[in-house]
Parts: C-alpha cells; sequence; structure tokens
C-alpha cells in the first residue's frame, strides 16, 4: 500500500500513531513492510492457506462474535444432507464433473430452500448480493457456451437469490449447519500446516492471530486491505472470500475501522466497473441478457423479482436503463427495447477475444487508454492479436506499444512477425488529458468525484466522450433513413447531448444527468427509490441514481474537510445514496443499539423513529430493528429489522455460499498452475475449475518441474503506472525509475551466479526476458514443504517505447484464469533464471524451444503472423 | 553600514545570523525577484489525480491558457494536499514534449506512420464499424436470438471518466458489440 497507494497510506500512519497495530503479509519486504509492526513473508499464491488458517484459530478458539455470527451471518443455516467437503473428497466439493471441469451447485444449497427457481430455467443465477468493488478486478470459450455455469458474465456482481428462509439452528450445534460444516472444512488449517504451505513460522502466525483476535468484537475492529496481489490467482475470488469469512465471524463488516478494502489501481476503474466497460454486466451490475434464457424483459427479471433485498426491483432498474437508452422507442408495448440488447452465449472476455482475434474472426478493435501489448498477461499473446486484425484504433497520450507493434514488437526482431505481412490498418488518436476534459472519477472507496476542465486539448487531442458522441453521431448519420431492423437500435437511441466550446465538446454534466436519473416530471430524481417499472422513469445506472439530485451536480461537492465530521459526507458523492460505510446496520446489535459506545456510527433512535449516526444508513430508515416482514413481502420490504446485508438474498453475510461460485462454496487452499510444490493438503494439485486457454502462443509450464523452478511474481513501483503509458514517458518518472529488474535474494543469487547490478534472463515456456539483478534481503527463500523455494519479484512497467524501456515482464507469464471472473493468475507463475542477457533474434525463439523440449512441453513455431490452431478445456 | 562585503554570502554567514547559510545569507537579488508560477496564474481549477484510485485532489494553476503547475488540494478529506511522485509529475503528462497531438494513420502492410486529418480519421473508423458490424452480423446463434457483433472488441475505461464508459458502453450495445472490456477485468 505504501508503493502503490502512498498517499491512502497516510491514514495506516495516522492510526498507527493512534496505537493500530499494523500487520504486512506479502512475499517481498517493501516500503510498507519498512513502516508496519510485523513483516509477514509467504509463498505467493498460499494465502487461502494463511487465511484459512486464521478463520481455524477463531473457530478452534472460539475467538468468534458470537452474537454477531448468529444474528448477521448465515452461520446458523443448515446445510442438505448430501452436500461433501474437500475433506470427504480429497479437494473436490459434491457436484463436480471431471468432464466438463464444472461444479454443479445443487448439493451446496440450504436443508429445503431451492436457491434457483425452476431448475433448468436458469442455469446460473441472477443478482442478489454483495458491495462494492465486487465485479471484475474484484478479471472466458467458445464451445463452453452451452454448459457454462455459476459464471460472472450471468449474475452481474450479485450472488443468487435465496427462494426462502432456510432451517437454523441459533445454537450453531447441529452438525450440517453453516457454522460446524466452516469448522471441519478448516480443521487442518492448523499452524504447522501454513508453516507447510506458505512459509511461515508458527510463531509469527500465532503473533497475527492473536493480534487480529484480540482487536476484533465488540469494542474494536479490524480492516483488511487488499489489491491485485489477490485477485490475480486462479482462485482469486476465493481469497476474498476467505477474507469475508474471517472478517464476518469477526464481526468486522459494516463497522467503522473494519471492513475488506480493495484498493483498486486506475482513477476510475472502480468506475468502469459500475457503469461498466465489462462484458457480462450492463450499468449497475445488471447482467446482460443471455441467448439461452433472456428472450423477454419477463424472462429477465423473473428470478430477481421474486427475491428478497433490493435486487428484488431489478425491473425497475432494467426498465429506467433502457428508458435512458432509448427514450420514447422504449415503451411497454416493446418491452421497452429489451429486444435491442445482444445476447452472451458465454464467456467473451479480454483473453478470449485475443484467442479469437490470433484466429482472425475478430477484425476491429477499440484501445482506449490501454497497453496490451505490456500490460495484458502473456503480452506477446496481445501483439498476436494486434496483429491478425483488420482494424485498430488507438486512443492515447503517447505512442504506446500497442500503437507501434507492427513496427518494433519483440517478435519483429525473432522474425516471427514481419511488418509488411501484418494487415492491420492502425488509427491514432491522441487524447486529452484529465485536465483538457470535466468528468467524474469514481475512487475505491465508490466516491464520485468531479475534475473540471482546466484548459482546452492541444491539435487533434480530444476526450473520449467527444470521440464516442461523434462516433455515434457519424455512424447515426450514416444509417439515417435504413430500414434494416438491425439499424433500430442504433437509430432510436437518445443521442442528443448539448455541446459547447471550439471543438463541440459534449456536456459531461448532461451525461451524470441522464447516469443519475429523471422522474416522471422530466426533473432529476433523488435516488433509485424512487425509480419505477412503468416506463415513468429513467436512468442510466441504477446505483448511481442521485448524484444529481436537486439538480446539483453532487459529485462536484468540495467543502474542505476542516469544515466537516471525519464521515466528511459533504465532499463528493459516495454510491449508493451517499454511504460511506456499506451495510452499516451491522454497526448497531440486533436490538438497534451501538456494539459499543468506542465503535458507535449508525444505530436506531427510538425518539425519532428512524436510523441515526453520522453516516447516510444503509438500510431502510425507519424500519424497526424488532421488524418482522410480513407474509409475501417482497425486494427490500422482505427483509426483517436484524438483515444489514441488504443486498443478499436472506440479508445475510456469507459464511458459506449455497449458490453463486465456480469452484465451490468455501475458500480451499489450490496451488496455483504453475508451482513448485505439491499441495500439501490434497491432491487436487491446482483449481479443479480453473479456465485455460490452450494454444501455441500460451503454454504453460508443468507444476513441479525442474526446468522452471522458481516462483516469480510481478508488481507495480511508487514511480511507474501499470504498462507504463503514462509514467515510463515522463521524465521525471523515468529518472526516478530508469530501467527495468529483478529482485533475488543473495541466496538464489550465490546459487545462480547473478552478480547485483548484472544482466539476468528469466525464462518461461512463453518467452524470455532480460533484466538487472537487484540482489537484496528483501526477498527471503522460504521453506516449503522441506524444501527452500525462491520467489523472484519483477516489476511489469515496462516496454519498447518511452524514455526508459526494457523487456515486459507479462511475456513471461501465461494465462490461466479464475473460473468466476476470467482473470488471470499473473501474481504468481513459475521460472528459470540464469546470469547474462539473453538471446537475440531468431536465437532466442531457439533457446525457449530447449527449455520447453527439457520441460516436456509442447514444442514447435508459429504460424503466419503467429496464427496457428488453438485448444480449449474449460 | 553596508559595504561591498555584504553582497558576499560567506561574508554574511560568518557575520549575520544564519550562520548555517540556509536562510537569509544566501539570497541573491535574483532570488528576491522570482515569483512562484502559483501567484501568478490566471486562475486555479480543481482537479482528480489521474493514476491510482486514491482520488488525490490536485489544483490546477493555469497561466495564458497552457498549465503551468498541478499540486495537491490540501481541502480533501482524502489526500489533504499530498500528491504521490506521480500526481506531482502529472503536470509533465500534460506537457510532455512526446505527447501526440496529432493524428496518425498506418496503412495495412505499412511501413511508415502517415498523417490523416481529424475529420477524415472519424469518418473512416465510422465506416469501419458500419462495414464490419454488417459482415459480422449475427441475428441468432443456435436457434437463440442474440443479435450481435463478435466482429468488433473494445478494450480500455479504467482511465477514462464515468461519463466517457457511460457513452462506451451504450453505443457498443446499440452496435450490438458485446466483446466490451477493460483493465478491471486483467
Amino acid at each position: 500500500m505504501a508503493e502503490a497507494h502512498p498517499v491512502g497510506f497516510q491514514w495506516v500512519m495516522e492510526a498507527k500513531a493512534r496505537g493500530a497495530t499494523v500487520i504486512h503479509v506479502d512475499p517481498r519486504f517493501t516500503r510498507t513492510s519498512a513502516l508496519a509492526d510485523l513483516h509477514v513473508p509467504l509463498r505467493a499464491g498460499s494465502d487461502i492457506a494463511f487465511l484459512g488458517g486464521l478463520i481455524n484459530y477463531v473457530l478452534q478458539h472460539e475467538k468468534e462474535f458470537r452474537e454477531y455470527v448468529v444474528a448477521y451471518t448465515n452461520a446458523a443455516a443448515i446445510l442438505r444432507e448430501d452436500f461433501q467437503d474437500t475433506e470427504d473428497l480429497d479437494g473436490l466439493f459434491s457436484g463436480y464433473d471431471p468432464e466438463k471441469g464444472q461444479y454443479d451447485e445443487t448439493t451446496w444449497q440450504y436443508e429445503g430452500v431451492e436457491v434457483t427457481a425452476a431448475a433448468g430455467q436458469r442455469q446460473s443465477p441472477k443478482p442478489g448480493a454483495s458491495g462494492a468493488s465486487v465485479g471484475a478486478e474484484s478479471g472466458e470459450d467458445s464451445d463452453a457456451e452451452e454448459h457454462e455455469q455459476g459464471a460472472s458474465e450471468q449474475s452481474g456482481s450479485g450472488g443468487p437469490p435465496v427462494g426462502g428462509k432456510p432451517r437454523r439452528d441459533e445454537t450453531l450445534q447441529h452438525p450440517r449447519c453453516v457454522f460446524q460444516v466452516l469448522k471441519r472444512h478448516y480443521a487442518r488449517y492448523t499452524p504447522e500446516m501454513v508453516h507447510e504451505v506458505c512459509g511461515v513460522e508458527p510463531q509469527l502466525f500465532l503473533k497475527v492471530a492473536e493480534a487480529l483476535t484480540s482487536n476484533s468484537g465488540r469494542e474494536r475492529t479490524s480492516a483488511f486491505v487488499y489489491s491485485v496481489g489477490w485477485t490475480h490467482h486462479t482462485v482469486g475470488v476465493q481469497y476474498i472470500r476467505a477474507a469475508s469469512v474471517l472478517q464476518a465471524l469477526l464481526g468486522n463488516m459494516g463497522r467503522p475501522g473494519g471492513g475488506i478494502l480493495a484498493l483498486r489501481g486506475h482513477a476510475s476503474i472502480q468506475g468502469s466497473t459500475d457503469i461498466p466497460t465489462l462484458y457480462n454486466i450492463l450499468p449497475g451490475y445488471i447482467p446482460m441478457p443471455s441467448a439461452r434464457e433472456d428472450a423477454s424483459l419477463d424472462d429477465f427479471v423473473a428470478e430477481a423479482a421474486g427475491s428478497v433485498g433490493y435486487w428484488g426491483n431489478m425491473k425497475k432498474y432494467a426498465v429506467s436503463l433502457l428508458k435512458a437508452w432509448w427514450g420514447e422507442a422504449a415503451q411497454p408495448g416493446n418491452d421497452f427495447c429489451f429486444d435491442y440488447l445482444p445476447r452472451l452465449t458465454g464467456d467473451h472476455s479480454s483473453y478470449q477475444t485475443v484467442a479469437q482475434q490470433i484466429q482472425g474472426t475478430v477484425p476491429g478493435y477499440f484501445l482506449v487508454g490501454e497497453n496490451p501489448a505490456v500490460g495484458h498477461a502473456n503480452a506477446k499473446m496481445a501483439r498476436l492479436g494486434l496483429a491478425n486484425l483488420e482494424w485498430l484504433v488507438v486512443r492515447d497520450l503517447q505512442l504506446i506499444e500497442s500503437a507501434t507493434f507492427w513496427a518494433n514488437a519483440p517478435e519483429i526482431e525473432t522474425g516471427e512477425l514481419a511488418t509488411e505481412e501484418i494487415g492491420t490498418e492502425v488509427f491514432f488518436l491522441p487524447a486529452a488529458a484529465h485536465v483538457e476534459k470535466d468528468g467524474s472519477f469514481t475512487n475505491t472507496q465508490r466516491l464520485l468525484q468531479w475534475h473540471s476542465q482546466a484548459v482546452e486539448p492541444p491539435g487533434d487531442c480530444r476526450s473520449d466522450l467527444w470521440f464516442y458522441f461523434h462516433l455515434g453521431r457519424m455512424i447515426r448519420e450514416k444509417l439515417a433513413g435504413s430500414t434494416d431492423p438491425r439499424d433500430r437500435p442504433v437509430l432510436d437511441l437518445t443521442w442528443d447531448y448539448p455541446t459547447h466550446g471550439p471543438v463541440d465538446e459534449p456536456s459531461a454534466h448532461g451525461v451524470l444527468r441522464e447516469i443519475s436519473g429523471t422522474g416522471p416530471d422530466g426533473t432529476a430524481v433523488d435516488g433509485y427509490t424512487a425509480l419505477q417499472d412503468d416506463g415513468s422513469t429513467s436512468c442510466g445506472c441504477w446505483i448511481y441514481s442521485g448524484v444529481f439530485a436537486d439538480e446539483v451536480n453532487q459529485a462536484n461537492r468540495k467543502k474542505p474537510h476542516t469544515e466537516q465530521d471525519l464521515v466528511a459526507a459533504e465532499w463528493g458523492w459516495a454510491w449508493p445514496m451517499n454511504r460511506r460505510i456499506l451495510y452499516n446496520r451491522a454497526s448497531a446489535d440486533p436490538d438497534g443499539k451501538p456494539w459499543s459506545e468506542r465503535k458507535k456510527y449508525v444505530y436506531w433512535d427510538e425518539d425519532a423513529g428512524r436510523w441515526s449516526g453520522p453516516d447516510v444508513p444503509d438500510f431502510q430508515a425507519t424500519k424497526r430493528p424488532d421488524h418482522v416482514p410480513p407474509e409475501g413481502a417482497e425486494a427490500e420490504d422482505a427483509l426483517g429489522g436484524t438483515d444489514p446485508f441488504i443486498m443478499q438474498g436472506d440479508g445475510k453475510a456469507w459464511l458459506f455460499v449455497p449458490a453463486g461460485l465456480a469452484d465451490g462454496p468455501m475458500p480451499t487452499h489450490y496451488e496455483p498452475a504453475e508451482s513448485p510444490v505439491p499441495n500439501p493438503l490434497y491432491s487436487r494439485q491446482a483449481n479443479p475449475s480453473r479456465k485455460e486457454l490452450r494454444g501455441a502462443w500460451n503454454r504453460a509450464n508443468p507444476a513441479m518441474s525442474d526446468a522452471f523452478p522458481f516462483v516469480v511474481t510481478t508488481y507495480r513501483l511508487t514511480e511507474h503506472h501499470t504498462a507504463g503509458g503514462m509514467s515510463r514517458t515522463l521524465e521525471y518518472l523515468a529518472e526516478l525509475q530508469p530501467e527495468f529488474f529483478c529482485e533475488v535474494s543473495p541466496q538464489l543469487a550465490a546459487e545462480r551466479g547473478l552478480e547485483h547490478l548484472g544482466w539476468a534472463t528469466l525464462v518461461s515456456t512463453r518467452s524470455a526476458i532480460e533484466a538487472r539483478v537487484l540482489v537484496t534481503e528483501r526477498m527471503r527463500p522460504l521453506r516449503v514443504a522441506g524444501r527452500e523455494v525462491h520467489q523472484i519479484g519483477l516489476p511489469y512497467h515496462w516496454g519498447r517505447n518511452g524514455i526508459t524501456t526494457g523487456d515486459s515482464a507479462n511475456d513471461l507469464l501465461g494465462v490461466v484464469m479464475d473460473p468466476n471472473v476470467h482473470i488471470q493468475e499473473s501474481k504468481v507463475a513459475t521460472c528459470d533464471i540464469r546470469p547474462g542477457r539473453r538471446p537475440r533474434g531468431p536465437a532466442l525463439v531457439d533457446f525457449v524451444e530447449g527449455y520447453r523440449r527439457r520441460a516436456g512441453v509442447e514444442t514447435g513455431l508459429l504460424g503466419r503472423n503467429g496464427r496457428a490452431p488453438i485448444e480449449e478445456r474449460s | 553600514m553596508k559595504t561591498w562585503l555584504d553582497a558576499w554570502p560567506v561574508f554574511r554567514q560568518l557575520t549575520g545570523s544564519d550562520p548555517s547559510g540556509r536562510g537569509e545569507a544566501v539570497r541573491s537579488k535574483r532570488t528576491d525577484t522570482l515569483i512562484p508560477r502559483t501567484a501568478t496564474a490566471d486562475r486555479v481549477v480543481q482537479s482528480i489525480c489521474p493514476y491510482c484510485a486514491v482520488g488525490c485532489s490536485q489544483r490546477v494553476f493555469v497561466e495564458d491558457e497552457q498549465v503551468v503547475q498541478i499540486e495537491g488540494d490540501p481541502d480533501s478529506p482524502i489526500s489533504r494536499g499530498r500528491l504521490c511522485p506521480k500526481g506531482a509529475a502529472s503536470k509533465s503528462l500534460v506537457t510532455s514534449g512526446t505527447r501526440q497531438t496529432k493524428v496518425k494513420y498506418r496503412r495495412p502492410h505499412g511501413t511508415e506512420w502517415e498523417d490523416l486529418d481529424l475529420d477524415t480519421a472519424m469518418g473512416m473508423i465510422a465506416d469501419r464499424v458500419i462495414t464490419t458490424r454488417r459482415e459480422t452480423w449475427q441475428d441468432e446463434v443456435d436457434g437463440k436470438r442474440v443479435n450481435r457483433t463478435m466482429g468488433i472488441a473494445s478494450l480500455g475505461g479504467a482511465t477514462l471518466d464515468n461519463e466517457e464508459n457511460y457513452l462506451m458502453k451504450k453505443l457498443y450495445t446499440a452496435l450490438g458489440a458485446v466483446q466490451v472490456e477493460n483493465q478491471a477485468r486483467i
């Protein structure tokens, strides 16, 4: 955090100054470790074993916050008799189909409760759960389309609805209640096992366990902070789940000083998940409709319509969105143009698209502030995709590698690509910088903050708002008069944004107002509770509804923090409804009283008859804590007064996920796809549901291969930003971090003859790259499974263009993905390292081929422009 | 009484109230005439740092319609005026000498960039979208209505504004393009 989010880290230091204990769990010793009370180095890819160890510690020592757990989690829910755990099946849960590599989740459900309505109608559920930064960062196939299940393209951000109240045992003694099932699942995650898997000494582990449990409960709360170090894994979603289980057991959710905080890496990556440039969702985590199930709007909202919690209103959100997009054309008689939405048939995510580009089936590509030729795992695969397009539009501030691949990709040097043979037509359009346009970013805490235009952009530089508005305008003009029904969605679109200034810039305020929504009289709505399903309201993103309440751009509020309380509710605007802590009803006990004076936040005010406190209550404001919903109540009205997790189908935090995950109801330690050691816990080596994408351009290092004995992990530097387009191009930053390097321990340096400041070559089945050597005790070898495991650190910012140049760490990595969100495992892989520079030209290809032969991996060169037949396994 | 010796910083350091030579003793006439760019700016505009998702506030100083300085905004409850090395360098993101301000075009199989007028480029891109959309259109897949094109993909959005992402998703969806992705997947 001190490295990649340094200004946010000031608050950790503030907390430390007030007595907080700061614990840093990371394979590397970094600036964060230097300032922490405790640094816990662990093996990359072993965090579920570590967190599972903490869960086991809590359960074995009865350290859970019992009253919170009983009232606010699903610990008491009773599971079906035919559920089998990984302990019973040696690393598999019940329902696994080895041929498809997928689970049928039927046996994971609550006893006597159908979690999905009408089995067979929808194999995977509609939304009904979860919080803020879910979605993609919180990272898919074609023939797998008909049997895809439990995957994110169908469930948006939400988990599934729960079709009824499960039977509960509030003593938590029933052998099939979630609490007891959880206890058995983690019983072998002992301090000794944590040592065996993670390389963390039992004494150090116990220090963490004691610090965490003694700082949780009625009087105190603890927070977890993570970044892509937790998501870039084949079990990334389960990493976050493990933290969720632990924090729910400790009563650290919905309370001040608690939570699980995702530190996201781009100015509006949260915003681009909420208002998604993602294939599987529509704005506000409404799923994209599926070809299989969503013939009509009523089919689309059917499951959600019967569910408890705010997702029960999905039809209101969906109809208001359709009204925002198709305006007058969207009428009850035509299902509000629901038919205009394209349909999904499976996984259409980024790496899948790259594979199809290489196959030559995706002619057109837009790159908008993104540089996959450096930033995608297996960057070579991304470059081969670019080389097989018909046309490419790149919008950026600088000439990034993805714009110039046809001239200087590493494959030109090796002879795998030839400039004259690449048929891709490239348009480079210069972009406006942040100070040259109006607009809002949503930061990592769901806070929308407006930035105002300071100057006009130079030359041909334009905002992306300008580009997409005018592109849409021109396409509509060219299609005007078309009688082809396929063009109706384009021609009926509401696309009349007012423009201003010398370049006809569309009004960003106007766009935000459309996102926020308007009522029957055309004025801005106060929030999503005003939305209707009859077409009388319009709203571009229901969770952002209210950001333009009172016709005021609430994101542009800049009241100094010195004039506000700690919550600073008048700075910017947080979705939803300006709530700063989600699920904050849980900050009070079941009776509505603060858990303690020290941790008082949102509580029931009997005199006023409402929830009160410094934050906006994340609960119906006047719903009493003793409220019992009447029979037949729907949506939020079906939630009781002690159901704080209002987006969940049962209002509870889930220690066990009865439906909605592709790889199991409880987090389980699997080894990374590329690991030097066997899994000590189960005979299942890696996540059995992981997604692979196979081709000559994406080969995998075998697990426990002597050819690739070392662990490699990638990371960011304070002075650079992702794929480098905004940092390697700037003089100050290039001077501060002038060269690509690898971090190795003195022991590994001695073993392999690596010299500090000298060169090293790193090799995988994908490619070989060179880096300067940084020998440092910050990298510590760990004893794991009876042997010494060396880990190598690589910053991933470098490429061929800019002021400071170097090989790309991502060239070393392959693509193997989490089955829920299709994010790649780029935080852990294997490699070899040797002293000296890598071979040049075609010799590089021969060098890597030699390694493939040694490792027993398929060999063979790529065809023209990298084209080769691909095989898939899902 | 002032003498020629007073013009000599070492003399002032040895005899004056600034023996360490870090204050008055080393001030020159030129130092006294320097004025910070922030003082002469025509206006100050509030902005947000474009790098990570912490969301530090920035003050953008503009003089003669040029950005002359970007500093942290002390009003922000998030950053309280601080910026990291990247945020502190963000003025050079705007003023970088290698920043591109002209459209560039590489024709199929071409070996060099060519110049292209922005309007021409926009028209050509609009034509490519329309043509590719028609050529790759799918009404149905396996007997189910899909109403889409799998021939146009997009990557990017995490560095853009919410309003920009909104227009992108709205336009792509109306065009039937579904392979719309951004860094949040990566």
